[in-house]
């Protein structure tokens, strides 16, 4: 019986700008289970990383938790005073951040700031630590770790920055690794190795991982299951294989629509999904997708839909819902939506929910 | 393939057109917002005002003459004896020497830019334009005057030609362009990377004509900003060589040179220090808070 | 032989034993300093032919005595003859110039027989106790203050301590010095009738040396303060930072070990133009507070045309100031190890 070590329930974070309350999480819940991995999908400002980021209570100014619980292992994280957040940090769950070089004190030796990841916690002592860290730039396969504790963080290619923030990520043998985007800084080359590492991590340490991206190809590679934002809301959920195969949001289904499928015909040109995000200070009224959605009705423009369940472990937030969509209606999406050259051509704003995936 | 010359032209024409509206409009409306800038400038409108008017203000009898001695009444504080800000130690009236001090102190902060403009401007748009060696050495030029010690170098040109007040200006114009050449030629590199410069330059046309209309209205504004903060530099150094008694010669009144008298009299009459002091310190604070804000305003980054 | 295609590697023709200096790290700081110290002499040679040549531009010689008797011919040729100002300009320079590296300054002018040199050496430690004591006094207190400002940001501290900074920046060395003077040496006797008071003059070890560090060393903390903190606010926002905390450290670390590391490497390269500053700003805090260092010395002698003097010492400083430079160079490449010395 997998135990859950993550339950988020209703959390709501605004960022209090001088343009007004920005709504970023806006009642997300969501639950981890050990050893599982879970994605979290959506465009650009959604909110996922803001959720992540209020897991582990790192919301930068001006932002706030204002409501909602966050239970690890039934402790809430959101009323934790300070030290135990600092205990709770880098130790049950990590966190690693999409740009390593940014990422990475540029001054101090990786193999340092590797280290006082574990001496902070106490964990280990100095002497342990040092060795600690040679295994682990070991385990997540950079060559000559003895010689390259002592280098810079400029001095690492950029996979190899990634991995070494892999190894302080996992320094502390956390239940739950957070990765926000741990690939999009990467080449498409560096990228595959960098999935194949968290694939083989996941077995061998039983690391719980929330993956945070756009790309839905990485999505199928590495998760279980999968989780869909839009508009700081969750609006689809599932096992991955079962959303890849009948999704339910239109949402959902105009991502999966952005990624080149070898099976697909050739001849399919990668669509993006028309409209921008909305201002997240100011919403649309009723279903925050509806001015975008292609299959819109009425009821969408007024009244927001609740999380339904759709199928077996499967909710989506939707009046709609894809199976109840006709064939001309679905053939009328797909040739009205507009390529990306094309858009560009006509200047129209689209977004572009990123079809750089390597499969 | 390249573009005709007219064509290049009048793409740098709207580039620089377009930039250059959208910059003031917004430029002004930043710093209105800004009120400590606002208040500097209405300051320094009040001091050049003072400047102007003040031998008018004598003429009228509003105020003493700054010159007129009275033995009588030497070193009176404030108030007394019908003088507003006291006596120096001859009798001439603070207030009046006040003012007129301000004539010179605004004239030297304001017009060694004017000297200090086209040094800075020929120099950084030789380097820029020319590059390699002539860059190369003028920058190892720039490097050695900027190893100058300011003052030292303006105390020793004042003492081997005299303070006359072309030597001072010239001294003061001469330690404080090193600043504007490096960003002068710093604005030039950046144009001569943009695209239509190579354009230019493969269909035969002289580039330096495009470089120098598109310089100005880019680099205007960090012109003015470098400009305006070097005014309180040169004020300061003028009020400096005045203390120390190498600067414009009394009889005329100087803020630095009452600084120095009134240093003298400490004891006997504190605030005759205080007023010219605090006047020399307010008049830095106050172009301080200008360039402040113009480099606020005219700052690129910051537009929406 | 085999030929090996594309260009040799750097230094590959250099003889061996230079070219494995470069390799290490320490091989290629050894080679920039010496090559920094090699771009310094041309720059002080300039300087020194600068105020020679200035020097030597003044109207009159120096043995013209305004309002006082005027000297026969034979002296004044017995003067020159002994001051060496007979010989040709280009010969003088270059007699000048070995002077200076042997550290002889000439004669001069002012006080009869004493070497220039000795009247440096006697002014010396003065200048160099009350610069020493305000720099001290400058870093921690110009970086703690531009750290707390950005640490606290927005809050009634940061506001007060910035407002400081601008209001202390615009007030020249003698002003701040004067007012100093007026406050804490005349207001102060005035009112408590002659018991506290801080001595507006002369030197000595003990509360004459509060205002002229303070007035001093007022300038430069305003400058480090904002400097700092501007910095600090900057390296805040970074994203490492966030990697830092997400690490769970206490926030001690977080500012000392990630923050400060970063933030402070700017600063460090305005310690140099600061040291250039507190050189330069001896000259006025010594004239009004009459020490008798090198700066009023300075004074004194732009007062009395003493031209050997007036060289020496500005050659002096400007050598000093280009030594302080180079070391915070130098300093720099141990501080940021991204710096790249070849």
């Amino acid at each position: 019986m997998a135990q859950t070590l993550l339950q988020v329930e209703d959390l709501h974070t605004q960022f209090f700008t001088s343009r007004g309350v920005v709504r970023a999480v806006d009642g997300v819940s969501l639950h981890i289970d050990a050893g599982e991995t879970l994605g979290v999908v959506g465009e650009s400002g959604c909110g996922k990383t803001i959720t992540a980021l209020s897991i582990l209570r790192l919301v930068p100014d001006p932002g706030k938790i204002i409501s909602g619980r966050i239970l690890f292992r039934g402790e809430d994280v959101a009323k934790m005073d300070d030290e135990e957040v600092k205990d709770f940090r880098g130790n049950d769950v990590s966190m690693i951040f999409q740009d390593p070089m940014t990422s990475l004190n540029p001054v101090t030796k990786i193999g340092f700031q590797i280290e006082e990841a574990m001496t902070a916690h106490k964990r280990f002592s100095a002497q342990q630590a040092k060795t600690r860290v040679v295994e682990l730039l070991k385990r997540v396969r950079v060559p000559a770790p003895e010689r390259r504790v002592n280098d810079y963080p400029h001095q690492f290619s950029g996979g190899m920055r990634q991995r070494a923030m892999i190894a302080m990520g996992l320094a502390n043998e956390p239940a739950l690794l957070i990765a926000d985007e741990p690939t999009t800084a990467l080449d498409v080359t560096v990228q595959a190795q960098i999935i194949e590492l968290m694939k083989s991590l996941n077995q061998e340490l039983g690391t719980a991982m929330m993956l945070i991206t756009h790309n839905m190809a990485l999505v199928a590679s590495l998760c279980q299951r999968v989780i869909v934002m839009y508009a700081g809301r969750v609006v689809e959920e599932g096992p991955v294989e079962q959303i890849f195969k009948s999704p339910q949001h239109p949402y959902t289904w105009s991502l999966l629509r952005s990624v080149p499928r070898v099976d697909e015909a050739r001849k399919d040109r990668l669509v993006s999904i028309k409209g921008l995000p909305p201002d997240l200070s100011n919403p649309p009224p009723g279903c925050k997708f509806h001015p975008r959605c292609p299959f819109v009705i009425e009821r969408c423009k007024v009244e927001e839909p609740p999380l339904g369940e759709v199928d077996v472990n499967q909710v989506a937030r939707c009046w709609v819902l894809m199976r109840n969509v006709n064939e001309q209606d679905i053939a009328a999406a797909k040739s009205s939506a507009i390529s990306v050259d094309a858009a560009q051509k006509l200047k129209t704003p689209v977004a572009d929910v990123g079809g750089d995936a390597s499969i | 393939m390249a573009l005709p010359a007219v064509a290049i032209d009048q793409m740098a024409d709207w580039e620089v057109a377009e930039k250059q509206i959208g910059l003031w409009t917004d430029a002004w409306q930043r710093f209105r917002r800004n009120r400590l800038a606002v208040l500097g400038a209405g300051l320094v409108i009040f001091l050049v005002l003072i400047a102007f008017l003040s031998p008018l203000l004598v003429h009228f009898g509003i105020i003493h003459d700054p010159l007129k001695q009275d033995v009588a009444n030497i070193e009176l504080g404030p108030g007394q004896a019908g003088f507003l800000l006291g006596s120096d130690q001859l009798g001439r009236d603070t207030l009046s020497r006040l003012m007129f001090g301000s004539r010179i102190s605004l004239s030297v902060g304001i017009l060694v830019q004017g000297i200090i403009l086209p040094i800075g401007l020929a120099i950084g748009l030789a380097a820029g334009y020319a590059g390699g060696r002539i860059d190369n050495i003028l920058m190892r030029f720039t490097d050695i005057w900027y190893a100058f010690p300011d003052l030292l170098f303006v105390l020793v040109v004042v003492s081997v030609f005299g303070p006359s007040l072309l030597t001072i200006f010239g001294a003061i114009a001469m330690v404080n362009w090193v600043g504007l050449a490096r960003l002068v030629r710093g604005q030039v590199l950046s144009i001569k990377e943009k695209e239509f410069i190579e354009a230019a330059r493969s269909s035969g046309s002289p580039p330096l004509k495009l470089i120098v209309k598109h310089l100005l209205p880019n680099s205007l504004g960090p012109i003015i900003v470098t400009l305006t903060f070097g005014i309180p530099q040169a004020i300061f150094l003028e009020a400096v060589l005045s203390f120390l008694g190498v600067g414009i010669q009394p009889p005329t009144a100087t803020w630095g040179q009452m600084v120095f008298d009134g240093y003298e009299a400490v004891y006997a009459n504190p605030t005759s220090v205080v007023f010219p002091a605090i006047a020399i310190g307010f008049t830095l604070l106050t172009f301080t808070f200008i360039g402040d804000g113009l480099r606020d305003a005219l700052d690129p980054r910051m537009r929406r | 032989m085999a030929v090996i295609a594309g260009r040799p590697k750097r230094g590959a023709l250099l003889p061996s034993r230079v070219a494995s200096l470069t390799d290490s790290r320490a091989g290629s700081l050894a080679i920039f300093i010496v090559k920094r110290i090699l771009w310094m002499l041309p720059v002080v040679f300039f300087v020194i032919l600068i105020t020679f040549t200035l020097m030597h531009l003044a109207p009159g010689s120096p043995w013209d005595k305004s309002g006082g008797r005027q000297l026969s011919q034979t002296v004044v040729n017995n003067l020159n003859i002994r001051y060496g100002l007979d010989k040709p300009v280009y010969e003088q320079f270059w007699l000048y110039l070995v002077n200076v590296v042997h550290f002889d300054f000439g004669l001069s002018y002012q006080y009869e027989g004493k070497t220039v040199t000795s009247l440096i050496a006697s002014g010396w430690p003065y200048t160099a106790t009350i610069g020493l004591l305000a720099f001290l006094l400058i870093v921690p207190v110009g970086i703690g203050l531009g750290v707390l400002a950005a640490l606290r940001q927005n809050s009634r501290i940061d506001y007060i301590t910035m407002g400081f900074a601008t209001f202390a920046a615009s007030f020249p060395n003698f002003v701040v010095g004067a007012l100093m003077v007026v406050a804490f040496s005349v207001l102060t006797y005035k009112a408590t009738g002659g018991n506290f008071f801080l001595p507006a003059a002369g030197f000595a070890l003990d509360d004459h040396l509060v205002m002229p560090v303070i007035t001093l060393a007022l300038l430069p903390i305003a400058y480090t303060a904002r400097l700092t903190r501007a910095s600090t606010l900057d390296t805040i926002r970074q994203d490492f930072v966030r990697t830092a905390w997400a690490k769970g450290l206490s926030e001690r670390l977080v500012v000392v070990r990630h923050i400060l590391k970063n933030s402070l490497i700017p600063v460090v390269t305005t310690l140099g133009p600061t040291f250039a500053f507190l050189v330069t700003g001896s000259v006025i805090v010594e004239t009004v507070f009459s020490i008798p260092g090198i700066g009023r010395a300075f004074v004194v002698a732009i007062e009395s045309r003493d031209y050997p003097m007036i060289l020496g010492t500005t050659v002096l400083f400007s050598v000093i100031i280009a030594v302080a430079n180079l070391v915070v160079d130098v300093a720099y490449v141990f501080i940021d190890p991204r710096v790249r010395l070849t």
